[in-house]
């Protein structure tokens, strides 16, 4: 077991350059009107290259939190966050949306496919964003369908399409953009078992080509699959274990 | 994202919802549909009347010496009566003028009234029966379809020759050739000498009913009391020089009457402006009532599109905030619902401008009224069309722009 990283990081350092994800004492609190919701109170983790990580906790413990923190889609209410080498703690709106274009690779639960577009132009979506021409995104999507092994179902809209089939979908549009992390949120709560498992391998495979994969779930036997679960409780990070290989 | 992938992205949800879109549309359909129709129609009209009305009713760079001016709306009984006091116009004043002025111009005397014309058993009730001389029909612009106009000898020697107009001949002689024989008016034999071209009609009033005679012939006496005419016709070769005849006939007049300087004229020097400046009136009123019924049904037009564009966000929050989780910045969301909004009424508007295209043409078919397209109106429609679009998407589009990702991601 190689000892957890993030006990030397001191504010005003920078991360490790084989650090992807870096947090510092990382606060976020919700001002609730009457109460003061503090989701988290000081997270520390930091997550090398090419690491397979399960965020696992009861609900309430932070993860979600945590998990929108780490994609870019909230800002934190202290704290640092280094991704891929850059401050993203402190940027502004429009930033944190270019930094998710480009660094991030969500997976949702429920796929969050768009319903009227046909599966390459939902993994084209980013790369539009990204202001591609026309030409390289379809190229690129093409290839990012051929990873997750749906070659021959391009022109399949979501609804002609299996559940795992979709989070296929969805793991290519994630993928597109060759982002620094691949995100899911519990990736398999809406799949069965055996689609679940299937789920899994792309992950495991994606892993084993260098793909950085940090994953939420509450499911003892997905986090399996992990390298490395980090669990929080109330807020905090509880344990941080690495699995023998 | 670039513009044209939001514009993309708008046509196919337009597509996708053809029933909800063709709704929001509506009312933008039919603001430019109005605004264009009702703009032909007034375009229409004034083209007519500053064009056909006024050449045909008074001739190009023409004026008219009358007692009174020809086209006269809302006079007051007061002023009318005042008018009719007035001396009439003598075949005296005509030649004093046609010598007084240094311009060249050419000149008509001119004298009319209903009477009844007759060949054989036939009649032709109403006609207008013109005593006038040889350059009338110049003046007016009265080309002879067959024939000849009678001539200056003619008119001096006052001959019973006749031109007759289209209605006439057709009504008297039907489809036999009417040059050379004889038709009566006021008991007196004419010899048809010519037939003028069809005229056609204006605003619904037919310009076919007329007989033109010489000035000096025996229906002088129908028309008129001896030595007196109705108008003096006098046609320049163009606007300034009709203004510089204009001045000098006024002073011939003045001094013919003995009129001091601070006395009113009390005759008129007609010209095409009075009815022209009284129509210009009716546009104004009808330039400032349009806009409004146009404005109306564009405001109820955005308010359904901002509608729509709300219900749209809402029913879309999810897929806002997978956007922007995959990278859309404000300003991409911004821009995709502005689109939408602003296609939507784009499209309103080209249906809008086809149905007022439509509406233009048919108007045109079956009523007298004159219309034609203003390329003015078309452009105002899409602008206005799509003017309307964008500030209808701004306020729904800058909710779903300001959406939190979060909050979107986890609605249902």
């Amino acid at each position: 077991m190689r000892p957890p990283l993030g006990q030397q990081f001191r504010t005003g350092d920078t991360p490790l350059p084989d650090v992807i994800i870096l947090t510092h004492k990382l606060t976020r609190e919700y001002d609730m009107g009457s109460e003061l919701v503090r989701a988290l109170r000081g997270v520390s983790v930091q997550i090398r290259k090419n690491e397979y990580v399960a965020v696992m906790g009861p609900s309430g413990s932070g993860k979600s939190t945590l998990m929108n923190l780490v994609g870019c889609l909230d800002t934190p209410t202290s704290g640092e966050y280094w991704l891929n080498g850059q401050k993203v703690s402190d940027l502004e709106d429009d930033e944190l949306a270019r930094i998710r274009n480009k660094e991030i690779g969500f997976v949702f639960q429920t796929f969050n496919l768009l319903p009227r577009a046909d599966a390459l132009h939902n993994v084209e979506l980013p790369l539009i964003y990204a202001g591609l021409s026309a030409r390289s995104r379809r190229a690129q999507a093409e290839h990012a369908l051929e990873r997750v092994g749906l070659a021959d179902r391009m022109d399949h809209k979501p609804n002609e399409l299996s559940g795992g089939q979709r989070q296929r979908v969805a793991i290519a549009r994630a993928l597109v953009n060759e982002p620094s992390i691949l995100l899911a949120d519990e990736p398999t709560g809406n799949l069965d078992s055996t689609t679940s498992s299937e789920i899994m391998g792309v992950f495991a495979e994606l892993h084993r080509q260098g793909q950085t994969v940090v994953m939420v779930t509450h499911e003892q036997d997905i986090a399996a699959h992990a390298a490395r679960v980090i669990t929080l409780r109330d807020g905090l990070v509880a344990t941080d274990q690495l699995k023998a290989a | 994202m670039p513009i044209f992938e939001a514009l993309r992205l708008a046509l196919q949800t337009i597509r996708a919802q053809k029933l909800k879109s063709g709704f929001s549309l509506l009312g933008v359909f039919i603001g430019v549909a109005s605004l264009i129709g009702a703009w032909s129609i007034a375009n229409g009209v004034n083209r007519y009347m500053t064009e056909k009305f006024a050449q045909t009713l008074y001739g190009v760079n023409t004026f008219q010496l009358r007692r009174q001016p020809m086209f006269v709306p809302n006079v007051p009984d007061s002023v009318w009566r005042s008018w009719r006091r007035r001396p009439r116009i003598r075949f005296s004043d005509a030649e004093a003028i046609t010598e007084g002025l240094t311009v060249p111009v050419i000149t008509a005397w001119q004298s009319s009234d209903n009477v009844t014309v007759s060949f054989a058993n036939k009649e032709a009730r109403d006609i207008d029966l013109t005593a006038a001389s040889e350059r009338y029909f110049d003046i007016k612009n009265l080309r002879i379809a067959v024939g000849r106009a009678f001539t200056g000898q003619e008119n001096r020697s006052g001959v019973p020759v006749a031109v007759l107009g289209d209605a006439v001949a057709q009504r008297l002689f039907v489809d036999r050739p009417p040059l050379g024989r004889n038709v009566r008016i006021g008991g007196v034999p004419y010899r048809v000498v010519g037939v003028v071209e069809k005229q056609g009609s204006l605003m619904g009033f037919p310009l076919d009913r007329f007989v033109v005679v010489p000035a000096l012939s025996p229906a002088q006496n129908l028309v008129n009391p001896p030595g007196i005419l109705d108008a003096f016709l006098v046609k320049a070769r163009s606007d300034p020089e009709m203004r510089e005849a204009m001045s000098q006939a006024e002073g011939i007049m003045r001094s013919r009457r003995h009129l001091r300087p601070q006395q009113d004229d009390n005759f008129v020097l007609d010209t095409s402006e009075g009815i022209q400046r009284f129509w210009a009136g009716i546009s104004r009123i009808l330039m400032i009532v349009m806009p409004g019924i146009v404005i109306v049904s564009l405001v109820i037009g955005g308010i359904v599109i901002m509608n729509i564009m709300l219900m749209a966000v809402a029913e879309r929050t999810r897929e806002i905030g997978l956007r922007k989780s995959l990278g859309a910045r404000r300003r991409d969301v911004l821009r995709q619902f502005l689109a939408e909004s602003t296609a939507i009424a784009a499209v309103g508007a080209a249906f809008g401008i086809v149905a007022g295209i439509g509406l233009t043409l048919l108007i045109n078919a079956i009523s007298p009224l004159p219309a034609s397209v203003s390329p003015t109106s078309v452009i105002l429609g899409v602008v206005m069309g799509a003017g309307v679009g964008v500030v209808a998407g701004v306020y729904p589009a800058t909710r779903a722009a300001r959406l939190d990702p979060i909050a979107a991601l986890r609605q249902e």
